[in-house]
């Protein structure tokens, strides 16, 4: 999926003073803080976090509470975790899943 | 409120009643379809979806090859496909010796064309990758396939209606009667229905009706545990089925795989839940005969009210000590392929006088023998 | 060996659990998230600085002495964070744990206490990125120091809606405007039932009138008609006075108030109930919060929308319930003074639900073409088809179309697919049916570990 802009989706407003923790972003070096949910650490730096499994579509997630189901990613040992309940860890190698093109 | 006459009453709107209805009014009879609930809600509706011959017992297949015609005219018969796709079907064997049972089997039905090919591990390996490695060996059907019961069995029943057969929903049938001449159902509607003919197709539930008429048989319920998955990747290129029992999947064009193994249990009479324990097996065990199923998520699982005899054969045909009675249940959860056929024959017992193939295997005075008789029936 | 259980550690499992504690009962608190606190009072990760004035606002006093309460209660309480209840049958819940490992619990009583989340009407253009709840605003806010965009619209309509507003532009964020679906006239006319709760209706007053002082814009009686954008959120169109208005924006919080999440209570048996002020089906509680079975008692949002301090309420009553029943002394003065102050809050909810009434136009004007299940893709249109042919009944609709089938398992799409079955089958919205609750409350992975 091609992002049109490198403009983040999340602007941090506070709690900008903490440890920097480096991972991975569907093989590129990215940037996020200790405390940021993998939510956090990937939407201050893109714009998306699939795409929708039946047209491709990009999706950001939704509710932030685990309720809609919106925003899973994939880690490298392969397992598939909700971005906005999971804490970024050092060297977290990150992907995400494309979607489904009709 | 005056009585409705009709040529024959269908109790049970399951793919059973509603194609038996549907073969009825388009034979020109006036039927009358009473369903409890909504038509095709409950075994027909939520059983895993397979449509297949393999592995079906001998006695079966003369009807069950009838079925698979009139499947290959689905969208004729019931105006849509239903999904209904010829994925193929693909038994698995987890040891030798069920392999060889795959074999035994393909040489037993040798007759009957269901064209099965026996793949070695490294057959299988070659043709169907994704199969885990636990798999052994597996009998392949070609045309076997599978399609989504939750469509297809209610469009049988609205095919009937749009050929004229009245379809009443939320209608229970209460009490019925018979005055030598017609039966008289008293439904929960306040209906009074009345014809010569009536169709036992109450799924789990035919046995009172069997009953009333003085041929109790001993039904019992068995609830199915199923699972359904997020869209995945499409990898799984035929519907499974594991000798011997185990973990059967099948995989839908959006991407949802359907799974099922084990056994749920009965919150009420007509309801049911997968059991736990079930769940979590197939959660765990899946990915040795799926392995891509790995980092995969469960969305939802279900259960459902199945009609099993003791020797998992169904009861399909006329009443032994009822005159217009005729029965159709009882297919211990292999009943969504073979319906249509099941119905298609009770309504050719109206029709024609008779059943064009051959109901004496499923003949429910199987049930009705002194003991020391049942023997000469196997 | 049987635990009494909590399933839920916002502001009613707190209490319920503290109350159960304060006459030696240890009960098992269970909960999905990491700490407690729930959504409202949730607590941010532990190395973040914010105080709780800056966090909770005028609730800060309110979300400490709740987070303290737990914090002191681990001695005496089986606290299980990280702990999903996924299923429930007679006296036995399925428990899974950090995402990975099944367990089971048999329970002799249980307090159901699982909230709420935000009750959404699709907007075209929703499903963009940049769109999320007004829940998730705060949280994004409160949780991680975020706002959702550099120029957010707040939409829908809710006491959330202005205290979102408030919370964004006091911390910085720039809210382009607020626009409530709710006309200012209705709010007027709530304002006897609003003033039952006259703390809160002041919070709620300083919240509406401090937005335009600050420069907000904030429009009223607004009909939402389009969020746009390509492949994220740049603007948002809606219906003013019968003229179309535009702003450009690049993220949307949106929301209609809250909804109760009732899967557990369903899957335990209680009997539910059409309730005409969450225009919902809720489980049936006694006005302590006995459901209908023996032993399952509910508290908090999760059997009601009532609210944080009403969360709290319920979540005491509930225990003292428990612990009558089995047979103990409690404080009967206390008991009789929770159940007047709540009456007097569900006075307050009527007030709210008249100051924020739900949009009813809403299923009738919402074009063929929204998408109203996104996790399936599912359009209205294709919900109406499936009523066109015959299907009334929201399971069975669901079954027609998928709506409702997919990893949000309805949370997101029920309320709206509920409201275009009713008003495309003419049927009255009780009576369609509810979406039948189903074994795991949420996604389980393959894989999963089981525990002995």
């Amino acid at each position: 999926m091609k992002e049109s802009a490198a403009m983040p989706l999340f602007k941090r407003v506070a709690e900008a003073d903490r440890e920097p923790l480096p991972f991975t972003l569907d093989g590129q070096s990215a940037q996020g803080m200790r405390g940021d949910t993998l939510l956090t650490a990937i939407l201050t730096c893109s714009e998306h976090l699939r795409g929708s499994d039946f047209n491709g579509e990009p999706r950001a997630g939704f509710c932030l509470m685990g309720a809609c189901q919106d925003c899973w990613v994939r880690l490298a040992d392969g397992r598939r975790v909700r971005a906005c309940s999971t804490f970024l860890e050092a060297g977290a190698s990150v992907t995400r899943d494309p979607g489904r093109r009709p | 409120m005056k009585p409705l006459d009709y040529d024959a009453i269908v109790v049970g709107g399951g793919i059973v009643g509603s194609s038996a209805a549907l073969f009825l009014a388009r034979g020109g009879q006036r039927v009358a379809l009473l369903e409890r609930d909504f038509c095709g809600s409950h075994s027909s509706g939520v059983n895993y979806g397979g449509v297949r011959r393999q592995g079906r017992p001998l006695s079966q297949l003369p009807l069950s090859m009838r079925a698979h015609v009139i499947w290959s005219q689905l969208r004729e018969w019931i105006g849509i496909d239903g999904e209904y796709t010829r994925s193929g079907h693909l038994k698995l064997a987890r040891s030798d010796a069920d392999f060889a049972s795959l074999q035994a089997y393909a040489r037993r039905t040798a007759d009957f064309d269901l064209q099965l090919q026996l793949l070695d591990r490294a057959a299988l390996r070659e043709r169907f990758p994704w199969v885990g490695d636990i798999a052994v060996g597996a009998s392949y059907c070609p045309e076997d396939g599978h399609a989504n019961p939750r469509l297809v069995s209610p469009a049988f029943a609205q095919a009937a209606r749009r050929h004229g057969a009245e379809v009443v929903e939320q209608c229970a049938v209460q009490a019925v009667e018979h005055d030598g001449q017609r039966f008289t159902v008293h439904a929960s509607n306040g209906q009074l229905y009345r014809a010569p003919w009536l169709l036992n197709c109450a799924g789990a539930w035919s046995a009172r009706l069997a009953e009333r008429f003085g041929e109790a048989v001993p039904l019992s319920a068995a609830h199915p545990a199923m699972l359904v998955t997020e869209p995945l990747p499409l990898f799984m290129t035929a519907s499974t089925g594991v000798e011997g029992g185990g973990i059967y999947a099948r995989q839908v064009a959006r991407g949802n795989c359907i799974l099922g193994g084990g056994r749920g249990f009965a919150l009420t009479p007509t309801t049911a839940r997968p059991g736990q324990a079930a769940v979590l097996e197939i959660l765990r065990n899946a990915t040795e005969l799926y392995p891509a199923l790995t980092g995969a998520q469960a969305i939802r699982t279900w259960s459902g009210t199945e009609g099993y005899l003791p020797d998992d054969e169904p009861v399909i045909g006329p009443s032994h000590t009822q005159l217009g009675l005729l029965h159709g249940f009882g297919f211990a959860g292999a009943g969504f392929q073979i319906g249509p056929a099941a119905g298609e024959a009770l309504a050719q017992c109206i029709l024609d006088g008779g059943p064009a193939h051959s109901l004496a295997a499923f003949c429910i005075s199987r049930f009705q023998q002194p003991p020391h008789q049942k023997e000469n029936l196997s | 060996m049987s635990e009494i259980v909590i399933i839920g550690a916002g502001p009613a499992g707190i209490r319920a659990a503290q109350t159960l504690a304060a006459h030696g009962v240890k009960p098992v608190l269970l909960d999905e998230a990491g700490r407690g606190g729930g959504q409202i009072y949730r607590q941010q990760p532990a190395n973040f600085t914010r105080n709780a004035k800056i966090l909770y606002g005028f609730e800060a006093a309110k979300a400490q002495a709740l987070h303290t309460t737990l914090s002191n209660l681990q001695e005496q309480i089986d606290y299980r964070p990280d702990t999903l209840v996924w299923n429930a049958e007679q006296q036995v819940l399925d428990t899974l744990h950090q995402g990975q490992r099944a367990g089971r619990l048999n329970y002799s009583r249980v307090i159901v206490a699982s909230g709420a989340t935000d009750r959404v009407l699709p907007v075209p253009g929703w499903t963009l990125p940049g769109v999320y709840t007004l829940g998730a605003a705060q949280i994004a806010l409160k949780f991680q120091g975020c706002a959702i965009g550099e120029k957010v619209v707040l939409a829908g309509s809710g006491p959330l809606l202005y205290l979102v507003a408030y919370q964004y532009a006091k911390a910085g964020a720039r809210v382009s405007a607020v626009l409530d679906t709710s006309p200012f006239s209705a709010q007027v006319r709530a304002l006897p039932g609003l003033l039952r709760q006259p703390a809160t209706f002041a919070k709620g007053l300083y919240y509406r009138t401090w937005l335009p002082l600050k420069g907000i814009p904030v429009h009223q009686g607004v009909k939402l008609l389009e969020i746009q954008g390509h492949q994220r959120a740049s603007g948002i169109r809606w219906l003013q006075a019968g003229r179309e208005q535009q702003l450009p924006c690049d993220a949307v919080a949106l929301a209609h108030a809250l909804r109760s999440e009732t899967q557990l209570a369903d899957l335990l048996g209680c009997q539910f109930a059409w309730n005409p002020l969450n225009r919902a089906w809720l489980p049936v509680r006694d006005p302590q919060g006995r459901s209908s079975v023996p032993q399952v008692y509910l508290a908090g949002d999760g059997a009601g929308i009532l609210g944080a301090d009403g969360a709290e309420m319920t979540g005491e009553l509930a225990a003292l319930a428990l612990l009558q029943d089995l047979g103990k002394q409690v404080d009967g003065a206390r008991r009789d003074q929770l159940l007047k102050r709540l009456a007097n809050l569900q006075r307050f909810r009527h007030g709210l639900e008249q100051a924020f009434p739900f949009p009813e136009y809403w299923a009738a004007e919402a074009a063929d073409e929204l998408v109203v299940c996104r996790c399936e893709q599912i359009t209205a249109g294709e919900v109406r088809d499936a009523v066109r042919a015959g299907h009334w009944e929201i399971n069975r609709v669901k079954a027609m179309c998928r709506v409702g089938m997919g990893r949000c398992q309805g949370r997101v799409c029920g309320a709206a697919a509920a409201e275009i079955i009713a008003c495309e089958s003419g049927r009255p919205i009780e009576q369609i049916g509810r979406l039948r609750g189903q074994a795991p409350v949420k996604l389980l992975p393959f894989g999963l570990e089981i525990s002995s």
